[in-house]
C-alpha cells in the first residue's frame, strides 16, 4: 500500500491515540488532528527551489486560495524526494516564507530626482518611460561604431548592467540578449563578487 | 563543479580550501559527512579560522589567507618527488608528455613574455614545440616535457617553504601530504571543495588551477568522488554564468568577439582551440562556428544570414575589460552614465564601498530592480552622504521574488531544476524579465520614432514571444534549447547544430534540456525510489531535473576509465566501455557514445581541449602557465620565493592607471591580516530584510584572536574600530580561539575575521556597517575578481 505523506502523518496521530493517553494525562489525538488539518488540508502543493545558496535544495510549498481570491502561502519545507537535500534545509531555507511574503517589500515604483532628499512614488508607466529614455539617450551619447584603429565595434560604452544570480535562468538569458542587443558591453553578475 | 553535491559522498579524502561548507552550504555539507560517516573518508580543512567545518574535519590546518598556491604547490612537489602520482592516468589523460618550446623560462618570480610597462604577459609565448604537421611534440623523457618542467617549478615548494609562507607547521603538512599522496592510487579518490575563499584573491584563478593540477596528477578529475568542486553562493549564479551575464563570454562559454575580428572566420580562428594531437577530438574548437551561428540565429533570426556573416557586426566588441571593478572605475572617470542593478547591491558588495559610493554619485542615472530597498537604491542618503549633493537620478523598480515566477535555477552541480510559480506577484511587483522586455520594446519604439545611433541591432533583435512585452519563461526556455529551423522541431542534442543557418540555439550547452518530449528540468525521479531512479547506484539520479551538458553528471568522465575503457576503480565506475553492446555505459559519457577505445586512433579522453588531455601546463591564463605563489597586494611579508616580485606582477591597478590616489596600505600602518566571510544565517545582504534571520544574527562583529585581544586589552563584546587604508568599521569584538597567531617567514602574524552582511538598510538599520569599506579595489589578473579575502587592517579598542 502506498501512503501519501499526509496519510502517514494522520496514521501516526491515530495510532498514538490507540495506545492510550499521553504522558501528560490527556489525549492529544484530537489536537494533533486539528493541527494537521489547519496546516495542509486542502492546500495546493507546488515545487520550487531555495532562493539562497547554490546547493539547490528542492522545496515544497503549500498554498491556499482565500475567499477574497488572494493566495496564502501556508508553509515551505524541504522536498523529501530530492537527491540534493533529501528534505533538509538550513536556517535560511527554513525561513524562506518570511522572504517570500513580507511587509517590507517595495510597494510601487519609486523615483528620486537629482539632488532630491526624498523618493517620489510613481507609476510603472512613468518609470519604464523614464528608464527607456535614459537608456536611449546614454546609448546615443556613448555609442562607438568604429574604434580608433578603424575596426567596426558597435558598442555602447556608457551603460552597465549587473545582476542575475536571483533570476531564473530564462530571465538571465533574456537580460544577456537584450543588453547585447543594445550594444552594452559592461555586463556583470555575482560570479566575481 | 565538475561533479555534483551528492557525488561528494563517493570520495575517500575531502580537501576543503577557501570554504566553510558546514556554515555556508550546510545542506550540501551533508554529503561530506556521509562520506566520512558511511565510508570512513577523511576531511582536511585548510582555513584561517577554526570553523564548524574544522570541528568535524579530521585535520584543521590553520593557513594564512591567500597562501593556498603554496599549500597546493607543496602537495604537488611531494607527490612528484615521491613518485606518488597516478602514472597511467598522467600519461594517458594529461599533457605531461608535451614538449614546451625552449623560450619558456621562470626566473626570479617572472615567466617569460613579460612586458613591465604594460604589466602583462604575452601568454602565446608559453607554447608547445610543434612538428611539421602542426601537432605538439610529445616525449615525457624530454627535459622540457611538461612533467619535467613541473618538477623543476615545484621543487622550490619544500615543506619548509610551505611552512614559511602558509604558517602550516612542517610536521602537520607532511601528515596531510602523506594522506593526499595515497590518493594517486587507482582505487582511491579525492575531491577538492572550494568557494570564494579561493576565488577572491589577486591570484584567484591560479589558486584554483593549483588544485586542479594536483587533481590531474592524482588521476582524480572525471571520477565519481573526485574533481574540482566550487560551492557557489547564489541560487542561480551558475545558470546566469552559463547564460553569460558576463562581459567576456557569450552564452555557453563562447568568447565575446574582440575589435579587429572582421568576420566569423576571424572570430572562430582567434577564439576556438586548435587540434594539437592527431587523435584529439577538439569537440569544442571544431564545433565553435556551429554554436556561434546558432546563437546568432536565435538572436537575429531572418536578419542573420550567410551574406552578412550572420549579423556578426551587430555584436558589440568591448575595448577592454568590462567586469565589475571596471564598471565603477569607468564611473569614477566620469565615463559611465547609467547603471542597472538587479538583485545585487554595489554599495555593500564593494570592494572599497566608499569608493563605490563616489562612483554611484558620478552616474547620470541608476536603476535598481529589487524586491526590497538596498544600499544601492538608498546610496544617495547613506550615512555621511548629503542627498542634495548627489545629482544621480535614481529609479527603484519593485521586482518579483523567485517564488512568484517559474523558470529554472541551475545549482553548483550544474543541475537545472524547474520551479513552479507558487504565488502571484505581491502588490505592484513585476517580473524582472517583463521589466526588461517592456523597457526594450519602449527603447525600440523610440528608435522607430526618432533618429539615433546604429538602431539596426535594436530593431532586428528577435522577440518571438506571444506577447513581446510579457514573454513566458517557457517560451524563452525553448529558445535557449534551440530548433531545427527547417522542421521547426526542438533539438534533442547540440550534435544537431549546424553552421549554415538552419539551426538556432540560445545556449548550446543547454540544447537537449527541452526537446520535443518536454522540459526535462521538471523531472522528479528522486530518492522516493532509489532502486529505480539511481540505476548505477552512484547517485547520478539521471531522471531528477537535468544537468548540462546532455544530462551528464560528472564532467570529463571519460577519464574515470583507463585507455581500454575499464574504470580505474571498478567499485566506483563513472563510465565503462561495454564491448558486447559496443557502447559506453554508466553516466552520460563525455566521449563519443559508441567510440571503441580498444581500436587504434580512438579519441583522447578530454574531448573539449585541443590537446585531448587535461592541462598541467596552460596558456589559457594571464599570469603564468604553472600556478605560482604571489603575496596578496597588501601583505605583511615579502614573498619568500622571490622578494623582488612579491605580489602578482600582472594585477591591474585601477587607481594608479586612472591617476587616483594610492589606496593600498602597508603593514607598518596596518599590521593585521584580515579576511571577510559569510555566516549561516545570512545571505549577502537581502537577509537583512528577513525577521527570523535578523533575530538569529542581529548585529555585525569582527572575530579577533584571543592572544591579540589580550595584547590590546580588548574583551569579548567591546566596541572596536577596524580600519584599512580605505575605510573603517566600528563594531563589537568577538574574542575567540577560533583564530590564532601564525608564524609567517619568522614573523608573528595575526588574522582577523570580518563577516560581510551588514549595511545601512534593513531591519537593524541606521549605521554605516559596510565590511567592504575595508577591502581593496584590485582584482585577479585573468578574471579581475576582487581581493576580498586578504588585506591589511589596524585594530583599536574604542
Amino acid at each position: 500500500m502506498e501512503l501519501t505523506r499526509r496519510q502517514f502523518l494522520q496514521l501516526g496521530a491515530t495510532s498514538t491515540g490507540a495506545v492510550g493517553l499521553s504522558p501528560l494525562g490527556f489525549d492529544l489525538v484530537p489536537a494533533r488532528q486539528v493541527k494537521q488539518r489547519l496546516r495542509v488540508e486542502g492546500a495546493n502543493v507546488s515545487h520550487t527551489v531555495c532562493p539562497y545558496c547554490a546547493v539547490g535544495c528542492a522545496l515544497v510549498a503549500y498554498t491556499r486560495k482565500a475567499a477574497n481570491g488572494s493566495v496564502d502561502l501556508l508553509q515551505i519545507e524541504g522536498d523529501p524526494d530530492s537527491p540534493v537535500n533529501e528534505g533538509r534545509l538550513c536556517p535560511k531555507g527554513a525561513s524562506a516564507l518570511q522572504l517570500a511574503v513580507s511587509r517590507r517589500r517595495v510597494p510601487s515604483p519609486m523615483y528620486r530626482e537629482p539632488g532630491a532628499t526624498e523618493w517620489k512614488q510613481v507609476s510603472w508607466d512613468f518609470a519604464l518611460d523614464r528608464l527607456a529614455r535614459n537608456i536611449k539617450a546614454s546609448r546615443d551619447r556613448t555609442f562607438v561604431t568604429t574604434d580608433a584603429a578603424g575596426n567596426v565595434v558597435n558598442r555602447c560604452e556608457g551603460i552597465a548592467f549587473a545582476g542575475g544570480a536571483a533570476f531564473s535562468s530564462e530571465e538571465g538569458y533574456l537580460a544577456t540578449k537584450v543588453m547585447r542587443g543594445l550594444g552594452v558591453v559592461y555586463l556583470e553578475q555575482q560570479a566575481r563578487v | 563543479m565538475t561533479n555534483h553535491w551528492r557525488d561528494i559522498r563517493n570520495a575517500d579524502l575531502i580537501l576543503i580550501n577557501g570554504a566553510n561548507p558546514a556554515e555556508a552550504h550546510p545542506v550540501g555539507f551533508q554529503w561530506m559527512l556521509r562520506a566520512k560517516l558511511d565510508r570512513g573518508a577523511k576531511i582536511i580543512h585548510a582555513d584561517p579560522r577554526f570553523t564548524r567545518t574544522s570541528a568535524v574535519a579530521d585535520t584543521h590546518l590553520r593557513i594564512r589567507t591567500g597562501s593556498d598556491v603554496a599549500y597546493f604547490g607543496g602537495l604537488i612537489n611531494y607527490v612528484l618527488q615521491n613518485e606518488l602520482y597516478h602514472k597511467d592516468y598522467v600519461q594517458y589523460a594529461t599533457n605531461a608528455a608535451f614538449v614546451v618550446k625552449d623560450s619558456y623560462q621562470f626566473k626570479d618570480g617572472l615567466f617569460n613574455g613579460y612586458d613591465p610597462q604594460k604589466r602583462v604577459y604575452d601568454a602565446t609565448s608559453w607554447a608547445y614545440e610543434t612538428g611539421p604537421d602542426g601537432f605538439a611534440k610529445t616525449d615525457i623523457q624530454n627535459p622540457r616535457s611538461v612533467l619535467n618542467l613541473m618538477r623543476e617549478h615545484y621543487r622550490r615548494y619544500t615543506p619548509d617553504m610551505v611552512a614559511r609562507i602558509t604558517g602550516i607547521p612542517q610536521d602537520q603538512f607532511l601528515q596531510v601530504a602523506k594522506l593526499v599522496g595515497e590518493m594517486g592510487r587507482p582505487d582511491k579518490v579525492m575531491t577538492i571543495v572550494y568557494a570564494v575563499g579561493l576565488t577572491h584573491h589577486t591570484t584567484g584563478v591560479q589558486l584554483i588551477r593549483s588544485g586542479a593540477v594536483l587533481q590531474l596528477l592524482l588521476g582524480n578529475i572525471g571520477r565519481p568522488g573526485g574533481g574540482m568542486n566550487a560551492e557557489r553562493g547564489h541560487a542561480n549564479i551558475q545558470g546566469n554564468t552559463d547564460h553569460a551575464i558576463s562581459w567576456d563570454i557569450l552564452p555557453g562559454y563562447l568568447r565575446v568577439p574582440a575589435p579587429g575580428q572582421h568576420n566569423l572566420t576571424d572570430y572562430v580562428t582567434q577564439s576556438a582551440s586548435k587540434k594539437l594531437q592527431p587523435t584529439s577530438l577538439n569537440f569544442f574548437g571544431d564545433n565553435y562556428r556551429k554554436f556561434m551561428v546558432s546563437l546568432m540565429k536565435a538572436w537575429y533570426g531572418e536578419k542573420a544570414v550567410s551574406a552578412n556573416e550572420y549579423a556578426f557586426d551587430y555584436l558589440p566588441k568591448p575595448a577592454s575589460n568590462a567586469s565589475w571593478l571596471s564598471i565603477f572605475d569607468q564611473a569614477l572617470r566620469g565615463k559611465m552614465e547609467g547603471l542597472m542593478l538587479s538583485g545585487m547591491t554595489a554599495t555593500s558588495i564593494g570592494p572599497d564601498s566608499n569608493q563605490v559610493l563616489q562612483a554611484l554619485s558620478k552616474l547620470k542615472w541608476l536603476c535598481v530592480m529589487d524586491a526590497f530597498a538596498t544600499t544601492s537604491s538608498e546610496f544617495w542618503r547613506a550615512p555621511g552622504v548629503d542627498p542634495k549633493s548627489v545629482q544621480t537620478e535614481v529609479l527603484m523598480l519593485p521586482a518579483t521574488h523567485w517564488i512568484e515566477k517559474d523558470g529554472s535555477f541551475t545549482n553548483s552541480g550544474r543541475w537545472a531544476q524547474w520551479k513552479e510559480q507558487v504565488l502571484p506577484p505581491q502588490g505592484e511587483a513585476r517580473h524582472d524579465h517583463w521589466i526588461l522586455a517592456e523597457v526594450f520594446q519602449r527603447v525600440r519604439d523610440l528608435y522607430q520614432q526618432q533618429d539615433g545611433k546604429f538602431p539596426e541591432p535594436v530593431l532586428a533583435l528577435t522577440f518571438p514571444y506571444a506577447d513581446p512585452r510579457r514573454p513566458t519563461l517557457d517560451e524563452i526556455a525553448k529558445e535557449i534549447n534551440g530548433y531545427d529551423l527547417t522542421t521547426g522541431k526542438r533539438l534533442a542534442t547540440f550534435a544537431g547544430l549546424k553552421d549554415d543557418g538552419s539551426t538556432s540555439a540560445g545556449d548550446w550547452i543547454y540544447t537537449g534540456h527541452y526537446p520535443e518530449t518536454g522540459n526535462l528540468t521538471k523531472r522528479r525521479d528522486g530518492i522516493q525510489n532509489p532502486a529505480k531512479n539511481d540505476p548505477t547506484g552512484m547517485g547520478f539520479y539521471p531522471g531528477w531535473a537535468w544537468s548540462w551538458p546532455l544530462n551528464r553528471r560528472v564532467l570529463y568522465n571519460r577519464a574515470s576509465a583507463d585507455a581500454q575503457g575499464r574504470p580505474w576503480d571498478p567499485k566506483r565506475p563513472g563510465i565503462r566501455w561495454d564491448p558486447t553492446a559496443a557502447k559506453w555505459v554508466g553516466d552520460v559519457p563525455d566521449y563519443p557514445p559508441t567510440a571503441d577505445p580498444t581500436k587504434p586512433g580512438a579519441p583522447l579522453p578530454f574531448i573539449m581541449t585541443g590537446e585531448g588531455t587535461g592541462r598541467l601546463f596552460s596558456n589559457g591564463v594571464a599570469d603564468g602557465p604553472f600556478p605560482e605563489h604571489y603575496e596578496p597586494v597588501e601583505s605583511p611579508i615579502d614573498n619568500p620565493l622571490h622578494p623582488s616580485v612579491s605580489a602578482t606582477p600582472v594585477a591591474f591597478l585601477y587607481d594608479k592607471a586612472a591617476g587616483r590616489d594610492n589606496r593600498f596600505g602597508t603593514s607598518a600602518d596596518y599590521p593585521y591580516v584580515a579576511t571577510s566571510y559569510r555566516l549561516t544565517e545570512h545571505e549577502h545582504y537581502i537577509t537583512q530584510q528577513v525577521e527570523h534571520l535578523v533575530q538569529l544574527q542581529p548585529e555585525p562583529f569582527v572575530e579577533i584572536p584571543a592572544e591579540l585581544a589580550k595584547e590590546k586589552g580588548i574583551k569579548n563584546g567591546d566596541k572596536v574600530r577596524v580600519s584599512s587604508k580605505r575605510g573603517k568599521l566600528e563594531v563589537r569584538a568577538v574574542v575567540t580561539k577560533r583564530l590564532g597567531a601564525l608564524q609567517i617567514d619568522g614573523k608573528k602574524v595575526y588574522q582577523i575575521g570580518i563577516p560581510i552582511h551588514w549595511g545601512f538598510v534593513g531591519i537593524n538599520t541606521g549605521q554605516h556597517w559596510l565590511a567592504n569599506a575595508l577591502t581593496p579595489f584590485v582584482g585577479d589578473a585573468s578574471s579581475r575578481t576582487p581581493e576580498f579575502k586578504a588585506f591589511l587592517v589596524n585594530l583599536e579598542k574604542m
